[in-house]
């Protein structure tokens, strides 16, 4: 194995762990405050790509379409959780199959909007084409979807830490009565938390559409469990966590496909049992 | 295609399936207002594709005197996509050529098999029990294929096979009531790139092919004629189907350093392939090939620039010249508005295989051997994939192409004719009885000595 083959498995991993961390953020921060296992995240992802994909392919703007794509998303969350999830708020079997009911619905209706064939959302010449790190070439778009995440990730981090409505958060997250009872509308704190997690899962399917590609029920699943997997070893709820859960993830995944391919399953599932089983809470999850 | 749902994705999609099927049968209002009442009840899980008249999710009235032919495509599921291809390329002859055949009428009765092996049987005997065909057609899945097929044969039912290509069905475990009108094997073709590939000049082949029996023949094909043309396979990598990210298998072909790389991917995993192998910048440094399914049509519609350029060995080219062709493809594409993938041209070719087939037994199908007879003996001088005929194993004797992809003035991308190879056998140059004597192409097994 050469240094070469190394570093640049180093950045496929980082840069598979920049879109799952996108995909993660959101899902972690409406479980942390909401407790809501959202099994439609996925959904959300995938109508996130396709309005970004057609976006794309009626105007070539594909800050457009992020845009388009992660406020789409964000309105499609409020009205689940105003319609649905409100309903059986506090219920944690309903909530979960509800949340399953509506990625099958999301499913479906992209497969029935937008066909089953397999999509690619066409990058600008500015974002295909690869950068020169000195001893060998990478990908633009890889490169920038790392970076974006890093971004994305400060700037939850500053807002969660350092803005009231991050106050009112994490308060949320510690106990939510004696929030309510200190004259803080929480139900406008969960709605505005569901828009911007699903917002979040917007975009990422927008980044995604370009990352890998759509494929309706299987983009969606599979971007789920990779999710999933993620915020179970990084502890639901913590973003830190998402963080790291993606980096180990994105690097197992990278490098167990090229030494093991055939345990490529076995070594993304196993330090997630692993983990469960030392500590259940998850790397930097707290126990509830 | 022969691609088979990944496991991990079985238990989802079988509850996304269970879901469609409420929703399908809850949206189809009036389903039952035509059908036979006996049946009306069963009826109601049915998502079956409206086909011609036949609305949704229902047998037909059938007429007595018509041939009825049972079409099995997945209009649902992952694969739905180019099981709407294979019925739109089904439709097409008919429409065109009417339905009519040696004074009988033919009725085609489509049911979903949703890609699914389970499902695909259980249509299929409903069809032969229920509807009375007197022959099936299709699926797409090798699954759904063998599955059909094993239990069929046992009941003696004719059934022919366009897009199933299972190198076995017509090789080391032959059906008597089996046959593969208008289809291949999975190695075929790729046996024809592997000694190209190896003539060009090129000594040092990655292959890197999904792993699963389809994945396994297509690579086998290559692996098998390029090593004794000469070549050198270096590494074989072995992606699973669904594989969303190919990045670490660049940087493993890279490291590998080969002249030449060989692929088969299908669905997805193409598009994604294809769209890695370009943003990784391979595409002006390593010469890629393709199999059939890398750069078909259907996938092809939604591929870009990357695509441009690539080749790969195909039985049916949307931009042959040839009249034949061109005339189903303009036509294909008046009717539908996009270029026919394989799929199509397999299904329209296996129409007219049948209407030649009913043609020579004028019209009588209630002997079933004696209709497999005359499908045997049906000689295709031309069709939109070139001239046609069955070997004594019951697979076609095709003509092969190898082809590029490029873009025509309409802006849409398909593939032309670089070379074509005539009268390709499922068994090559090689002896039939010797290459029978090898166990058919698996992950253990490529033909490599």
């Amino acid at each position: 194995m050469t240094m070469e083959f190394v570093f640049f498995q180093l950045l496929n991993g980082l840069s598979f762990a920049g879109l799952l961390f996108l995909v993660a953020s959101g899902f972690t921060l409406i479980f942390g405050l909401m407790r809501v296992v959202n099994l439609a995240h996925g959904g959300f992802y995938l109508v996130g790509g396709y309005i970004g994909l057609t976006i794309v392919l009626a105007t070539g703007n594909i800050w457009l379409a992020a845009l388009g794509g992660a406020l789409a998303v964000g309105v499609l969350g409020v009205l689940m959780e105003t319609s649905l999830l409100r309903r059986v708020r506090g219920q944690e079997l309903p909530e979960v199959l509800l949340t399953i009911g509506v990625a099958f619905m999301l499913g479906d209706l992209t497969l029935a909007f937008w066909g089953g064939d397999p999509r690619a959302m066409p990058l600008p010449d500015y974002l295909s084409g690869s950068v020169d790190l000195g001893f060998i070439g990478y990908p633009r778009f890889r490169v920038l979807v790392t970076l974006l995440a890093v971004a994305v990730g400060i700037a939850l981090w500053l807002l969660m830490s350092k803005t009231r409505v991050g106050a009112i958060v994490r308060a949320g997250v510690d106990d939510r009565e004696m929030i309510a009872a200190l004259g803080i509308n929480i139900r406008l704190v969960f709605t505005g938390l569901f828009f911007f997690g699903a917002l979040l899962a917007g975009l990422s399917g927008v980044v995604g559409a370009a990352f890998l590609g759509l494929v309706p029920g299987e983009s969606d699943i599979e971007i789920l469990l990779f999710a999933l997997v993620v915020v179970i070893l990084g502890g639901l709820g913590s973003l830190p966590g998402a963080a790291i859960g993606s980096v180990i993830v994105g690097l197992i995944d990278a490098f167990a496909k090229a030494l093991v391919p055939e345990l490529a399953f076995f070594t993304l599932f196993a330090p997630m049992a692993i983990v469960l089983v030392l500590r259940p809470e998850g790397l930097l999850g707290r126990r509830a | 295609m022969t691609s088979t749902i990944p496991r991990r994705l079985r238990t989802p999609l079988a509850v996304t399936a269970a879901a469609m099927l409420v929703a399908v049968a809850c949206s189809a209002p009036g389903a039952d207002e035509t059908a036979p009442p006996e049946q009306a009840g069963e009826d109601a899980e049915g998502p079956g594709d409206g086909q011609e008249d036949t609305p949704t999710g229902e047998v037909p009235d059938i007429d007595a005197d018509a041939i009825n032919v049972g079409v099995l495509a997945p209009t649902t599921g992952t694969v739905a996509a180019s099981g709407q291809d294979m019925l739109n390329g089904w439709n097409l002859y008919w429409d065109e050529h009417g339905s009519s055949v040696a004074g009988r009428e033919i009725e085609s009765v489509h049911e979903d098999t949703a890609g699914d092996p389970s499902t695909g049987l259980n249509k299929a005997q409903r069809l032969v029990g229920d509807v009375g065909v007197d022959m099936l057609v299709g699926p797409l899945l090798a699954n759904v294929g063998l599955a059909v097929a094993e239990e069929m044969n046992r009941q003696q039912m004719p059934v022919l096979l366009p897009i199933v290509s299972a190198d076995d069905l017509t090789q080391r475990e032959q059906l008597d009531w089996v046959l593969r009108p208008a289809g291949w094997t999975s190695s075929q073709t790729t046996h024809v790139l592997g000694e190209y590939v190896a003539e060009q000049g090129y000594e040092r082949a990655v292959t890197i092919c999904n792993d699963y029996a389809f994945g396994h023949e297509s690579c086998g094909g290559f692996a098998n004629t390029f090593t004794d043309a000469g070549g050198e396979v270096v590494e074989q990598l072995w992606n699973p189907l669904g594989t969303q990210d190919f990045s670490t298998y660049i940087a493993e072909i890279q490291q590998a350093d080969p002249d030449v790389v060989f692929s088969e991917q299908v669905g997805a995993d193409s598009v994604r392939l294809v769209q890695a192998w370009s943003s990784f910048g391979l595409t002006d440094e390593i010469p890629l090939f393709g199999n059939d399914t890398l750069l078909d049509q259907s996938l092809l519609r939604n591929m870009g620039d990357e695509a441009i350029g690539l080749q790969s060995i195909g039985r049916f080219t949307e931009g042959r010249e040839a009249p034949a062709t061109q005339e189903f493809v303009n036509a294909y594409l008046d009717a539908y508005d996009e270029l026919p993938s394989y799929y199509a041209a397999a299904m329209y070719t296996a129409a007219r295989w049948v209407a030649e087939a009913v043609e020579a037994v004028d019209g009588d199908v209630s002997d079933g051997e004696a209709f497999l007879d005359a499908v045997r003996d049906v000689q295709l001088d031309d069709s939109p994939m070139g001239p046609m005929s069955l070997d004594e194993y019951g697979n076609p004797i095709q003509d092969v192409d190898l082809r590029r992809v490029e873009r025509r003035d309409d802006g849409r991308l398909w593939n032309v004719s670089v070379e074509t190879f005539e009268s390709v056998g499922q068994f090559w140059t090689y002896d039939p009885d010797e290459f029978l004597d090898q166990p058919v192409y698996s992950r253990e097994y490529q033909g490599i000595e």
